[in-house]
């Protein structure tokens, strides 16, 4: 038996073996050079645009993907979607599809989720994507085998035997917004708790008492759909916000943001600008009982919704502080006030989970932040990259859509010509992060990968431009 | 430099939608191979290549659509459409772009990785087309200047040997009012996904010059196909077939998976 283990990379077996050996050579082979060929990590927005442009520089590629389909996030038939059924884009169309692939231009201005999941489709149907995917197959571990390459460990979903392959280089971008993070509410609680992901149908809060924590744009949501289905709404955040409209002026509101940057005009400005509008329009919101905002407009993630204005003046949503404990039936309040829910919503988001890299490889700090160069380089590991990891006032497809144009033209400037990609990875090692990464943000961890559009896709594009110039 | 990714006037003032007319022939087609988009160049329209070039595209086996430019439209909104329709179908599409069709080609071709794209009497250059045309057709192209109809000849439109009455209609049919920027346009863009590409004429064509088509080839890296005695346009003069099938032939040869 021995012999026949360490022979098993050949295909020639004695002869004279019994038939279950030769069954069992193609089930447990030993290391598949894939040579020149990248892995891909997921097969859903991001994934699907990183298969495309690394094609697009000749490069064969492995996508693995766990579920059995595409689309990822947007697919509400996934295990790990947090879509639920009301939900739309929060940033407009044109600035949400794929650049080199837009939507159709008959579609609303804020499309639904089955729409975006069938653009998802359409984009991976109409470049032969799917040809590249190997569905229900989970990657184990990614490690480092010297010499810029790679050995992935890949497992059917359901089980079975593992297989190792080594690739060229790794794209990662199995999302951010599917390992929720729950927060720690000390005391025990008679009712039910589920977090956002678990919140699939508005059925789910019809008559009940729904608390609602959290206040980023799904916790908003939720609310929202909590006011026109529950019985009582309680809306918890910790602090104040700038609640943006979808609609200003008559157009979207994003599309008007970014005309002010198109015109150049400066930040206190569009901030001055920012808080004249709204207060001329949605009004002050603290007359509801909201807190004031402790930041300034642009230094949190975006929220839009024109709709929670609206119900609180309704009086459908009731605004209550953070939520310290647990006792019993009720929930206590920051201010010493208590309520008595029967649904507790959590809306306090996703954390980014690599569980098959070592934390080294990104660069990932002990509060599990990675270090990457544009959110995107590994710094120390020149062929790992990660499509997908930001935040911005902004669609994520086209910037994932330029992230892996970048990514596929560094993998093949490193075989063309690797003295100048060695160049241009000492100069960009001297890009100031400030040039492309927000810094005057509420520090949470919602803020990790927060950038703003234009001067991210700027640096990007300056990157580019290093590759190409001799 | 103009940025290609920061692109505020797509995301600001996005073109409207209108309804597209778009003549489609795929019965036959073979799933092996790309769609083709014909995009016809001014005054014509889809019906242009319904007379003969999508029936022979469709024959060997290519879906075949072709589009009409949006009445009115700036050179922007009908890359938008180009770019629409072509995300429409459902595989990478071939662009296959005819007179000043070409251009709004070339421009698509810079937003959507196109297949590949043919540029058939490409009229890119925008000065020295005004002077061909100006000297081939003073009076038919002087009124376009000054905002009034383009009238085309039948020596710009086709060869000699092209009967008196198959033209005339055609003639008729054919209705322009050049925008500016034909000719005031800057360079095109680099095509994205750096697809293979096709420049077509004619030596003898009196709207696109012999140097012009020469100078178009050369910036995507190849030499013109000629097909001497036609006129400008090569998918309604009487050797129409001889284009088609060699751009046909060109497909085959240049996209490997679109040949088995």
């Amino acid at each position: 038996m021995i012999i026949f283990l360490s022979s098993w990379t050949s295909c020639s077996l004695p002869p004279e073996g019994p038939v279950w050996q030769y069954r069992r050579v193609p089930d447990t082979p030993d290391i598949a050079d894939r040579r020149d060929a990248v892995c891909v990590v997921g097969a859903g927005a991001s994934g699907l645009t990183a298969i495309k442009n690394l094609r697009e520089q000749g490069f064969e590629v492995d996508c693995y993907e766990r579920e059995t389909s595409v689309g990822g996030a947007w697919n509400w038939r996934h295990d790990r979607s947090p879509v639920y059924a009301g939900t739309h884009l929060i940033s407009s169309r044109p600035l949400t599809e794929f650049p080199d692939f837009p939507m159709p231009d008959t579609w609303p201005d804020y499309p639904d989720h089955r729409q975006v999941l069938s653009y998802l489709e359409r984009y991976s149907a109409h470049f032969g994507l799917g040809d590249s995917v190997w569905f229900g197959t989970e990657v184990v571990s990614v490690a480092p085998v010297g010499d810029g390459r790679w050995d992935v460990t890949t497992q059917s979903t359901g089980g079975g035997s593992s297989r190792v392959q080594r690739y060229a280089g790794v794209v990662v971008a199995n999302g951010h917004n599917w390992s929720p993070a729950r927060p720690e509410i000390p005391g025990d609680f008679r009712g039910q708790v589920i977090h956002s992901a678990q919140y699939k149908d508005p059925a789910q809060l019809r008559g009940r008492k729904v608390l609602v924590i959290g206040g980023g744009n799904t916790g908003c949501d939720i609310a929202v759909e909590a006011a026109q289905q529950a019985g009582a709404v309680w809306h918890s955040t910790r602090r104040g916000y700038w609640y943006a409209p979808k609609y200003l002026f008559g157009r979207p509101a994003d599309q008007v943001n970014d005309r002010m940057l198109q015109l150049r005009v400066p930040l206190r400005l569009r901030q001055w600008l920012y808080r004249r509008v709204l207060a001329l329009t949605t009004g002050d919101l603290t007359r509801y009982g909201l807190p004031a905002p402790d930041h300034k407009p642009y230094e949190s993630h975006p929220i839009v919704n024109s709709q929670l204005p609206y119900y609180l003046g309704h009086g459908r949503i009731t605004p209550v502080p953070d939520v310290t404990g647990f006792d019993g039936a009720s929930a206590v309040l920051a201010d010493g006030r208590r309520i008595e829910p029967d649904l507790v919503i959590t809306a306090t988001g996703y954390r980014p989970s690599f569980e098959f890299l070592d934390p080294e490889l990104l660069g990932t700090a002990e509060d599990g932040r990675p270090d990457l160069h544009l959110h995107a380089f590994a710094r120390r590991h020149p062929t790992l990259a990660v499509v997908g990891l930001v935040q911005a006032d902004f669609g994520l497809f086209p910037l994932a859509h330029w992230q892996s144009v970048a990514v596929a033209r560094w993998l093949r400037l490193r075989v063309t010509d690797p003295e100048r990609a060695a160049a241009v990875q000492q100069k960009e090692s001297a890009r100031p992060v400030a040039s492309w990464s927000r810094r005057r943000v509420v520090p949470t961890t919602r803020h990790w990968f927060e950038v703003g559009h234009t001067d991210y896709l700027r640096a990007v594009e300056g990157l580019l431009r290093e590759m190409e110039t001799a | 430099m103009k940025s290609e990714l920061v692109r505020f006037e797509d995301w600001t003032d996005p073109v409207r939608a209108v309804e597209r007319e778009v003549v489609s022939l795929t019965d036959g087609a073979r799933g092996d191979r790309p769609p083709l988009l014909f995009v016809p160049g001014l005054g014509h329209g889809a019906w242009a290549f319904a007379e003969h070039w999508l029936p022979r595209a469709a024959e060997r086996g290519f879906a075949a659509h072709a589009l009409t430019p949006r009445a009115g439209g700036d050179l922007r909104a009908q890359v938008h459409d180009v770019v629409q329709v072509a995300a429409s179908l459902p595989r990478q599409a071939v662009l296959v772009g005819h007179g000043t069709g070409a251009l709004v080609v070339a421009y698509a071709m810079g937003r959507y990785p196109a297949r590949a794209g043919v540029l058939a009497a490409p009229v890119l250059d925008g000065w020295p087309t005004l002077w061909a045309a100006l000297r081939a057709n003073p009076f038919g192209t002087l009124p376009a200047l000054f905002g009034g109809r383009l009238r085309m000849s039948r020596e710009q439109l086709f060869g000699p040997a092209m009967p008196a009455e198959q033209a005339r209609p055609i003639l008729d049919r054919v209705a322009a009012k050049p925008g500016r920027e034909l000719v005031t346009h800057g360079p095109v863009p680099r095509p994205a996904g750096d697809p293979p590409v096709l420049v077509a004429g004619s030596p003898d064509d009196r709207v696109v010059p012999r140097a012009s088509l020469d100078r178009t080839a050369t910036r995507y890296g190849g030499a013109p196909l000629l097909f001497p005695g036609m006129g400008h346009d090569l998918m309604l003069d009487v050797t129409w077939s001889e284009p088609i099938e060699a751009v046909l032939d060109w497909l085959d040869k240049e996209l490997p998976s679109a040949g088995q």
